[in-house]
């Protein structure tokens, strides 16, 4: 599913994120990404969905060799992994309907099977009855629910997100940990890179822990390991 | 691409003009002033070069006869000019219908008459080039039969140059607000699609091809562009009509006039919603490929 071999990264300020990490994610599994600021979790992350393109190594995700991917063809690979940002970057014209359906009309979908699909995931994240509302109007939450939705309409086979929580109060959080675990049962690959320490050692799942660019640590139901 | 996703793009772009009503209106507005600086100015300079053209037309040749040349000796001579490389036309006026012209212009009070008439016939020779005459007297000159060669030596040469200059100054300052007005539009398209760079970026992240994210942007430059052609366009008609319906009466029988309302404002108009449209789409076009590299 998702294979790093190597991976190392240096960013042109110098910086190595990644100081060759190896790992290995199979269909279907849910892992956390835990590690503390600036150890290069979200490069780790970002390198799966090539916003980041390693310096060298290789990464391949649903078959697709990321470090030798042209860029005119990252659109394709995006269409095929679920995307979840802690800031939710949704489109701030455009209304929540809208927002997920985008996804949709990327891959040139015909309207019919946008407004069946957009409706379905919108009732799966609880907001069917505010499609036509706009981003701001709407809590934090229910805007994480909404890039949710839109990472997600299209059945992707990995999701991605990056502290999906980071900017969400403890209650809400649970809400959309909640809604993880709902679509990880549904058999989509999920993983996440967190800060969030109680969510890690109740909802017991792979953690993979990243420090100054490598990976420390990697057990199955194992905790975050960190004081936060 | 699908139709329906240039449907979508064109229902995009008109929602977007829409949703950023004041950034449509800067946009449009930056447009508009440049648009109707360049309209008026061009609207000037191709009046301008009407009149160089005019007065450039009405140069021509005065060939005098000899005296000694009969009639057949004439016609031999108008075969031959007509023969000179770069004539255009010839006409022929005997020493009566000189005698005559002479004496509209001065009256009979200088006592002059049929009887005693001391002109010559003239052929009046006009060059394919106005710019040419002189290149064109010179060569008639050689002939037979011609007694003298007449173009206005010097003054059309100082007239043709002043011509000349205008003209590339016209061109000049043309060229050179066309350069400040796409500058200035491209700069306030660019600033309102900085304002929207995270949405750029966003899309991408959602795995929209650059072309899906260009497109609209492109379309919405666009209408601004013709949104911003309107005012000028408006202006510029109803100015040129005006001053057109003001100023023809006094220039009938003079040697120079005004463009013709038709074709004239088909061409002006249609060139400022060119370069309305074209303004508007290479604007947006410059603007948002730098943030498409995500």
């Amino acid at each position: 599913m998702i294979s790093m071999k190597n991976v190392y990264k240096k960013y042109p300020n110098g910086i190595v994120a990644a100081n060759g990490i190896n790992v290995e994610i199979k269909q279907g599994e849910f892992v956390y990404v835990v590690g503390p600021s600036g150890a290069g979790k979200s490069t780790f992350i970002k390198m799966m969905y090539r916003e980041e393109r390693p310096t060298s190594g290789d990464i391949v995700v649903n078959g697709i060799n990321l470090a030798k991917l042209k860029s005119k063809k990252v659109p394709y690979l995006r269409r095929q992994i679920g995307v979840v940002f802690q800031d939710f970057k949704l489109l701030p014209r455009l209304n929540v309907f809208e927002n997920v359906a985008f996804a949709l009309e990327v891959i040139e979908e015909s309207p019919k099977v946008i407004r069946k699909r957009v409706m379905e995931v919108l009732d799966l994240v609880g907001l069917k009855h505010k499609a036509r509302m706009f981003p701001t109007e709407l809590s934090g939450g229910e805007q994480q629910r909404v890039s949710i939705a839109r990472s997600i309409v299209n059945i992707p086979k990995v999701m991605i997100a990056d502290e999906p929580t980071g900017n969400l109060d403890p209650e809400t959080s649970w809400d959309i940990m909640n809604l993880f675990e709902e679509i990880n049962r549904r058999g989509t690959t999920i993983i996440m890179a967190t800060h969030n320490k109680e969510i890690v050692n109740t909802i017991k799942h792979r953690v993979i822990a990243v420090e100054g660019g490598l990976v420390v640590r990697d057990e199955v139901g194992g905790d975050y390991g960190y004081e936060s | 691409m699908k139709a329906r996703t240039l449907g979508r793009h064109f229902r995009e772009s008109f929602k977007s003009l829409g949703r950023n009503s004041w950034m449509t209106f800067a946009s449009a507005s930056a447009v508009t002033v440049t648009l109707l600086l360049v309209g008026v100015f061009v609207m000037i300079m191709m009046n301008l070069n009407k009149v160089a053209d005019d007065l450039e037309k009405d140069v021509e040749i005065k060939v005098l006869l000899e005296l000694t040349a009969d009639d057949a000796a004439a016609a031999q001579l108008e075969k031959e000019i007509k023969e000179v490389d770069g004539v255009a036309t010839v006409v022929y006026s005997t020493k009566e219908a000189e005698l005559e012209d002479l004496i509209k212009d001065f009256g009979a009070t200088m006592g002059l008459s049929d009887q005693n008439n001391p002109l010559r016939a003239a052929y009046y020779v006009k060059a394919e080039n106005p710019q040419e005459t002189e290149k064109v007297a010179q060569r008639i000159n050689r002939l037979k039969n011609t007694y003298s060669v007449e173009y206005g030596e010097g003054k059309i040469e100082k007239l043709f140059s002043f011509l000349n200059v205008a003209r590339n100054i016209g061109l000049g300052l043309i060229l050179a607000l066309l350069f400040t007005a796409m500058f200035l539009i491209s700069n306030t398209i660019r600033i309102t699609i900085v304002a929207r760079r995270r949405e750029i970026e966003i899309m991408k992240l959602v795995g929209a091809t650059n072309w899906f994210v260009r497109i609209p942007f492109v379309l919405e430059g666009m209408w601004i562009g013709i949104l911003g052609a309107i005012m000028p366009i408006t202006l510029v008609t109803l100015l040129y009509y005006n001053l057109y319906e003001m100023v023809q009466p006094y220039l009938k029988g003079e040697l120079f006039n005004l463009l013709p309302l038709t074709p004239f404002l088909y061409q002006v108009n249609g060139l400022i919603l060119m370069m309305g449209i074209f303004i508007g789409v290479w604007g947006s076009f410059m603007s948002v490929r730098k943030f498409l590299r995500v």
